[in-house]
């Protein structure tokens, strides 16, 4: 066989925040940003899962637990390299360049042309898996324009078992294209068991049956996850194919907000999570290695918070979506159907 | 002028394409050193290069999906899928993938990228090769479904079909690929989509129908012109989403009378949207009810008896006839 089999789990923080790997080579301000990323995340999911139940956005996929393995995923991501994944990725979205306030607007349900293009990522959508086709094709196209650009295609461990995942390593492996699979196992995919969506110990290791190495990796660190993906880039990006990459991390939160996993899930396991909680590991090391000490932890809290605040404010004092700008988006130019049915409309509602 | 069958009009399409254009590619199963199992890409491998035209895994949402992926970032992919019949294989990839991402993204965001498919009644082949999928993706936004019936439109609307900003569902009625050949200018010429086109005009009744269908309702129409002295107007939709209201009002205005022809099952079918589209739109010139000539709601035919079910210039007639009692 070409590519081995993973047979460990890459770890260089110890879940008390020991050093028990060789850290990259990361300047403290990149550090520093990192965590500020990953608190900004936990912050940001907070105050969305409250702004739901005041009813004031929709449904909202929380991903507390998540925040290292999303920060890491998109960290070795230059400016044109893509990054393409679900409705989990958000951070991940956000550190490659997408605004948050973008984001929110669309838990809003405004129209979504909040995203910075040159964030270069796609609008996350819900059909799992597919979303991952798109960034191979997203790949093959940088490989045919022969740039020296890569993609990082992520979904969640459910979504491995459908058709498109599996169609997308086959197509990445054949034509060798510049992308690295990411898949956050989290655990669940809403109320069923990772153990119910394969039967192969690990995710990672169709990595080799499609012609790709496939690494194993701990989720909650973050720098062992920046590492891997950022040695998986670099061989993309020297034209060397795609890796598939399985981050073991745990869904702290509910599925979303409609779900109670009071249901299925046993408390043991939430707390045996807890204690790998991404944040304290990465925190300890940074106070360990004197890039942080608890007062400038507070300031960063309490200047996120008020980042955040003012984000809400924003966006609620936004107009409401205007519904006659939908006739618009569905294709370049209205259709005389479409023209006469925004017509229609705009006359029911007494505008024209 | 060369004279081309559908075949090498489609063929020839491609090439002008790629040779205009370095972002188009054109890909699919058996397409490339085959040139397609209808040899519609024939020779384009050898004269593009592989990187141009390109085979791919036999997985049809994995072809969309990337095709999607490619035209997002700038390219121009021209996808076949060998046989209509396996789209439903890449049904959300297509409906609510490529037809969605620019509603999904504001409108930031646009996917100019063909899909051809081969498909249609009268040649035998084993299940699910010819069904008509075309009213299920009439249904569905932000796509567009183009149906030549001739050689001289499919070169014409396929070139309008790449260089449209939105996914375009290009069907090539099989029967049609080699039956006759017609004058088709070698330079590149764009035929607009959403316009259907009067095939043959007449005031007594307007038969509307596309594809392979389109010669039928000819022929039917000729039929009764020679034998009952009728004037009978023959409209080719050529597009079916979005359909050309304008050309299906101004036809039944004008005669009053109307039959659809299609060989998909009949339930939700390109007929009952035109029938719609006259009630909506001049309902009160109807002077008969509109008749509806296609196959039952069913699956498609076996080979065995395609000919007892599939619409035929007999039935047309027959139904036109009906149309135009007093
Ligand atoms: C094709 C499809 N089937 C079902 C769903 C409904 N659904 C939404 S999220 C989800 C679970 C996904 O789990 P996973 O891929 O592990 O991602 P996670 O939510 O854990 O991040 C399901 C079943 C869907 N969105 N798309
Ligand atoms: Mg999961």
């Amino acid at each position: 066989m070409p590519f081995p089999l993973a047979h460990c789990i890459h770890q260089v923080l110890a879940p008390d925040g020991k050093l028990v790997g060789a850290a990259p080579d990361l300047p403290a301000d990149q550090l520093f940003a990192m965590y500020r990323w990953m608190v900004y995340g936990r912050l940001y999911s907070d105050r969305m899962v409250a702004l739901q139940r005041q009813g004031r956005i929709g449904t909202f996929g929380p991903l507390n637990g998540q925040e290292a393995a999303s920060v890491g995923l998109a960290w070795p991501l230059q400016p044109a390299d893509w990054l393409v994944g679900s409705y989990r990725e958000l951070l991940s979205y956000m550190v490659k360049g997408v605004s948050p306030l973008a984001l929110a607007e669309t838990y809003r349900g405004y129209v979504g042309d909040g995203y910075a293009l040159d964030a270069h990522c796609l609008p996350y959508q819900i059909v799992l898996a597919t979303q991952v086709l798109h960034a191979v094709g997203i790949a093959m196209g940088m490989q045919y324009d022969g740039k020296p650009d890569v993609v990082v295609g992520v979904c969640g461990d459910g979504a491995t078992s459908e058709g498109d995942f599996n169609e997308a390593l086959n197509f990445a492996g054949v034509f060798k294209a510049p992308i690295v699979f990411v898949v956050q196992n989290n655990g669940w995919a809403i109320s069923v068991p990772r153990r119910q969506q394969t039967a192969a110990e690990y995710i990672a290791h169709r990595g080799p049956a499609f012609g790709m190495p496939g690494y194993v990796v701990d989720g909650n660190d973050v720098l062992a996850v920046y590492q891997v993906v950022q040695d998986a880039v670099a061989r993309a990006r020297a034209g060397d194919g795609p890796t598939l990459i399985e981050a073991l991390t745990y869904r702290l939160g509910a599925h979303t907000t409609a779900d109670d996993p009071k249901k299925y899930r046993l408390d043991d396991e939430l707390g045996e999570w807890t204690a790998r909680d991404p944040l304290p590991r990465f925190r300890t090391y940074l106070m360990n290695q004197n890039l942080l000490d608890p007062t400038a932890d507070e300031r960063l809290h309490e200047a996120i918070a008020a980042e955040l605040q003012s984000l809400v404010e924003t966006l609620e004092a936004q107009p409401p979506q205007d519904a006659a700008d939908l006739f618009d988006l569905v294709y370049a130019e209205r259709t005389p159907q479409l023209n006469r049915q925004r017509a229609d409309l705009l006359a029911e509602l007494g505008r024209e | 002028m060369p004279r081309m069958t559908l075949v090498e009009a489609v063929n020839h399409a491609l090439a002008q394409e790629l040779e205009r254009d370095r972002r188009v590619r054109v890909f699919g199963e058996d397409v490339g050193k085959n040139g397609g199992v209808f040899r519609v890409t024939d020779g384009l491998q050898a004269r593009f290069g592989e990187d141009r035209v390109f085979d791919t895994p036999l997985a049809e949402s994995g072809i969309i999906g990337t095709a999607v992926g490619m035209a997002v970032y700038g390219l121009r992919p021209v996808a076949e899928i060998q046989f209509a019949g396996f789209t439903f294989v890449a049904f959300n990839q297509i409906v609510s993938q490529a037809a969605r991402l620019r509603y999904r993204s504001g409108g930031l965001l646009s996917v100019p990228l063909v899909i051809r498919a081969p498909f249609g009644g009268g040649v035998r082949t084993p299940e699910l090769h010819s069904d008509s999928v075309e009213a299920l993706f009439m249904h569905a936004q932000g796509i567009k479904v183009v149906i030549p019936s001739s050689p001289y439109d499919a070169k014409g609307l396929l070139h309008a079909a790449v260089e449209d900003p939105d996914p375009v569902l290009f069907l090539e009625h099989m029967k049609l690929y080699r039956s006759f050949r017609q004058e088709v200018p070698s330079e590149r010429y764009t035929l607009p989509l959403g316009q259907a086109a009067v095939a043959r005009e007449g005031d007594a009744v307007s038969v509307f129908a596309y594809g392979a269908m389109l010669h039928v309702a000819l022929q039917a129409a000729e039929q009764v012109a020679q034998e009952d002295g009728a004037s009978v107007e023959v409209v080719d939709l050529r597009t079916i989403s979005p359909l050309d209201e304008e050309c299906i009002a101004q036809s039944v205005s004008k005669t009053g009378r109307a039959v659809v022809v299609h060989e998909a099952a009949r339930a939700g079918g390109v007929g009952a949207e035109v029938i719609a589209v006259i009630n909506e739109r001049c309902l009160y010139s109807l002077l008969k009810p509109v008749e509806r000539v296609t196959n039952p709601d069913m699956p498609f035919p076996l080979p065995s008896v395609e000919d007892t079910f599939l619409p035929n210039p007999a039935r047309v007639a027959a139904a036109i006839r009906r149309t135009l009692e007093p």
